[in-house]
């Protein structure tokens, strides 16, 4: 690393080289298509969570939280013994393609969604779903309402999730394989590509990262502090 | 306002399914239509010192197809064979080729190009490996000066090669001074370099990083360092879905006239990294 990497990398950065843009791409991609998964299937579960008792529902909640620490590599060794020519899922051919990296993706996010749309919703008036039925509401009618009351705990939820999976480095190397122009990522290529010496490329792409992680906490940031009437954090 | 919730919901699942789709048609890379996907497991040091950049291109161009490069140690690659998740591998440890052929998994290996192994170590050479003869006794002043070396330690090529000389110097490698590190031929020469320790590399590798480090060959020439490179199909019989004939087609390419003016063309900083087989 010296001077001459940084210039280089701003350089890219300026005219947004073509192999620049093509690894942006792939980590947005990977990292928004895995968490818009994430949060359909999660922001249900977090309701569920949130307003109705079930057995061992302690237990259940508390593992999920656990989980969100989940280790990158032991989901990409997960997916990775599902999704090989070997395992159970090998007939679908996924190993080493944006699909593999974007299934692992949105099991890492997965309980990050669950957890925080339930702790945020958990807040809200405990007697909202007992009204709503009482009003006749269906269950999805309730569901929508009550994401919608506590809509900003489900937005910082996913932004949350995105915030994570976008800077992830285990899952998307174990199964995107970091091929170029497909499924190489920032956090791949900066891993791998700093060892051939391609510095520039990496600061470069080390600058767009922060800049989306910033984004995003900003996003987040406002959202929680500075939108007036939100009950819901 | 529960129907415009509804919508809102709507809107993100068809986000969501177009995102999800969007992968075949990734924007920003050059995708030829309809290309076919060949996924080649290699050595990493035939992609870290650039010679399948160079190769590669007028495979894909002719065939149509998309050669997906997953780099990674010899041992892995072979692995990530026996387990069908390529179609072709591309290696250098012949003893564990044969193995992998005799199996049933892989077709025939075909010896394609080689270079040497070099011995890589500070100036100062404080183990004093200058002026030996053989590489095990190299090997064996390290061990004795106990002075750090770093061993690729992922049972790629190069580190099946390094435990054969360290065999063959019956050295005992259990010290702080032997560490092994799990990477790639790229980052592993990046660590020794760092850490002004002793390491055995392929010539190609070393070469494509020799602007950037100060470390440099200390040992060289030994027929044991010989580094012969095969490239073998995964064979059908064990994975109904490889895709045979474009592997072949790629190992005729890198053993036909084309492929090897173009692996002897292959110069970084005007030295030449590999050599074509000429049998």
């Amino acid at each position: 690393m010296n001077l001459a990497s940084l210039i280089e990398a701003l350089r890219l950065l300026v005219i947004w080289d073509r192999e620049l843009a093509a690894i942006t791409f792939n980590s947005l991609h990977f990292a928004i298509a895995s968490t818009l998964i994430a949060a359909l299937i999660g922001t249900p579960i977090g309701v569920v969570f949130a307003f109705r008792e079930f057995r061992a529902k302690r237990t259940v909640v508390a593992a999920t939280h656990t989980l969100m620490g989940l280790p990158t590599v032991v989901v990409g060794l997960l997916v990775f013994s599902l999704l090989s020519r070997s395992g159970p899922l090998g007939g679908l051919g996924l190993m080493f393609t944006p699909t593999a990296v974007i299934i692992g993706q949105a099991v890492l996010a997965l309980p990050i969604v669950v957890s925080l749309v339930y702790g945020g919703l958990a807040r809200l008036d405990p007697e909202l779903a007992e009204t709503l039925q009482t009003l006749g509401a269906t269950r999805l009618q309730r569901t929508v309402k009550i994401v919608r009351e506590g809509r900003i705990a489900v937005v910082s939820a996913i932004l949350t999730a995105f915030g994570r999976v976008v800077g992830e480095v285990g899952t998307a190397m174990m199964l995107g394989g970091n091929v170029r122009w497909y499924t190489r990522t920032i956090t791949t290529a900066i891993a791998l590509e700093t060892q051939k010496g391609a510095f520039a490329l990496s600061v470069a792409l080390g600058i767009v990262l922060m800049t989306v992680a910033f984004g995003v906490n900003f996003g987040l940031n406002y959202l929680v502090r500075f939108r007036p009437g939100n009950r819901a954090i | 306002m529960i129907a415009k919730t509804s919508m809102a919901m709507t809107s993100l699942l068809v986000a969501t399914l177009a995102f999800s789709i969007v992968p075949l048609f990734a924007a920003g890379r050059t995708q030829r239509a309809n290309a076919t996907r060949l996924v080649l497991a290699t050595t990493t040091s035939t992609e870290n010192s650039g010679l399948l950049a160079e190769l590669l291109p007028p495979f894909e161009a002719r065939h149509n197809a998309v050669v997906d490069v997953i780099a990674v140690g010899t041992g892995q690659a072979l692995q990530i064979g026996r387990s069908g998740d390529a179609d072709v591998l591309m290696v250098h440890a012949p003893q564990l080729e044969r193995a992998f052929v005799a199996d049933g998994y892989g077709i025939k290996r075909v010896y394609f190009m080689y270079n040497d192994f070099v011995l890589l170590g500070p100036a100062e050479d404080p183990a004093g490996v200058g002026g030996t003869a053989e590489v095990s006794e190299a090997f064996a002043r390290i061990a004795q000066a106990r002075a750090e070396f770093i061993s690729r330690g992922d049972n790629s090529g190069t580190h099946v090669k390094e435990r054969e000389i360290w065999d063959l110097a019956a050295v005992d490698t259990t010290g702080v001074w032997y560490r092994e590190v799990g990477q790639g031929m790229g980052a592993v020469i990046t660590l020794a370099n760092e850490r002004r320790a002793y390491t055995l590399a392929d010539r190609g590798t070393y070469l494509s990083y020799i602007g950037g480090v100060e470390i440099g060959v200390l040992y060289e020439g030994d027929a044991l360092l010989f580094n012969p490179y095969g490239i073998i199909a995964v064979n059908p019989e064990r994975h109904p879905h490889v895709k045979l004939e474009l592997g072949q087609a790629l190992i005729e390419h890198v053993t036909s006239p084309l492929g090897r003016e173009l692996i002897a063309g292959y110069r970084v900083g005007g030295e030449q990294l590999f050599f074509p087989d000429n049998d």
